[in-house]
């Protein structure tokens, strides 16, 4: 990429927010993959496609694709966009879940690039164990490795009890077991892998496993989704980020008593919801967000 | 098998002694037991009154799914499992106002399936 990513970024931000740099602070001379170019990805999530509740998104159906034309729009395209996870609104009947699913994925058809990873969240895949979730986009945990980067994708919904199990967690270890120590590690995933807010189920029962395996590794970031606003935390040297919502934000966590959706605010319509897009610089394991609004706000 | 029929009969006569006083509370001798229904999606009663340093034994029922009990302030959860009673004993060792919530992905309503532990 030729152009400077971040003074493009300063410049076209929609309404955006700052940029945060996460990752390790004096790394700036690491070995490894210092001569991997940068990049940049786009992270969507929680689009809950089905949802209907006018009092929280009286756009709802119009929402995602804002989000779709929002992107195909930047100016530059990413290298690849992840959608990590409720796509659809969770439903108990399993016709209707697959429909939901079906308009999700033609409408994010309509997305220009053509290198989009999909994830699930509890509503697409708890309460079938991810089986028709599989069927409109395969596998629910799964790895790419993209100019430098290992991108590992967890799936720790499929499992009603929020657990990523086992099974999972030795695929994990197999794979990490292939990467050198300092390699470059993104994880994907739905929710927390840490106790964020376990009294409003912001949190994965064995994700101290799996951050055990990510430990020994000093240059890991997580990105994901779940609770509908943005968030960083760390664990030890690892960084979590989660993303904004595209159907309805929530409030901060534990800030009040019950975790409800925020209204709609007529006079700022769309507040709280965006996308965002993430500046790698592998040679430094680095990541600059930047924040991306959607309609008017 | 004998076991499993004992431990059935016992549940059977406690679930009949709740539904004789008629009410969710149960006094064995110094310890409470609270009856909970968790059904889609609310629990039942959805708000239950503790007293700090009392030891309680909540007995949850579920009529329809599978669901969960999860306390994360006292540490203490429990699946409930149609068909069977699920038992969570504890001592609340603080005052206020506690969440908890149905922490298996139940359905529909699930996010809206919480109550409150109310400790004096």
């Amino acid at each position: 990429m030729t152009i400077d990513r971040r003074k493009f970024l300063q410049l076209t931000a929609l309404g955006g927010g700052a940029v945060f740099a996460s990752g390790l602070a004096g790394c700036s001379h690491m070995p490894g993959a210092s001569a991997q170019p940068d990049f940049y990805f786009v992270q969507l999530s929680d689009t809950h496609w089905g949802f209907n509740g006018p009092a929280v998104n009286p756009d709802a159906r119009g929402t995602l694709p804002k989000a779709i034309a929002a992107v195909n729009a930047l100016e530059v395209q990413p290298d690849f966009i992840v959608f990590t996870g409720d796509l659809t609104h969770t439903t108990d009947d399993g016709a209707e879940r697959r429909k939901r699913l079906g308009e999700f994925k033609a409408i994010a058809s309509g997305l220009k690039n053509r290198n989009v990873r999909f994830m699930p969240g509890e509503h697409d895949a708890s309460l079938d164990n991810g089986a028709a979730w599989k069927e409109f986009f395969g596998e629910t945990h799964y790895t790419f490795d993209h100019k430098g980067v290992h991108f590992i994708a967890i799936d720790n919904v499929s499992d009603p009890t929020a657990r990523i199990g086992e099974e999972q967690l030795a695929w994990l270890k197999a794979d990490l077991a292939r990467q050198p120590k300092d390699a470059r590690i993104v994880v994907f995933t739905h929710r927390p892998l840490f106790d964020l807010a376990p009294e409003w189920d912001w949190a994965t029962r064995d994700g101290g496993p799996a951050l055990d395996l990510l430990m020994p590794f000093p240059n890991v970031t997580v990105f994901y989704g779940h609770i509908h606003q943005e968030n960083h935390h760390m664990t030890g040297h690892i960084a979590h980020h989660s993303a904004k919502s595209l159907i309805f934000p929530l409030p901060a966590p534990k800030s009040q008593p019950k975790r409800e959706p925020l209204k709609w605010d007529p006079s700022q319509p769309y507040r709280g919801l965006g996308f965002r897009e993430v500046e790698a610089e592998p040679g430094k394991a680095k990541y600059a967000i930047t924040e991306l609004a959607v309609g008017k706000a | 098998m004998q076991r499993d029929r004992r431990r059935a009969l016992a549940t059977g006569l406690a679930l009949v002694a709740g539904a004789a006083m008629g009410a969710g509370v149960l006094a064995q001798g110094h310890e409470r037991v609270v009856k909970v229904v968790a059904r889609k999606w609310v629990f039942l009663p959805s708000t239950i009154e503790l007293k700090k340093g009392e030891p309680v034994t909540l007995e949850f029922t579920s009529p329809d799914v599978v669901m969960g009990f999860n306390a994360p302030d006292f540490k203490v959860r429990a699946d409930i499992i149609p068909g069977q009673v699920a038992k969570v004993r504890f001592t609340p060792d603080k005052a206020g106002t506690f969440t908890f919530l149905c922490d298996i992905f139940c359905g529909d309503g699930h996010e809206q399936m919480s109550g409150t532990l109310v400790v004096t």
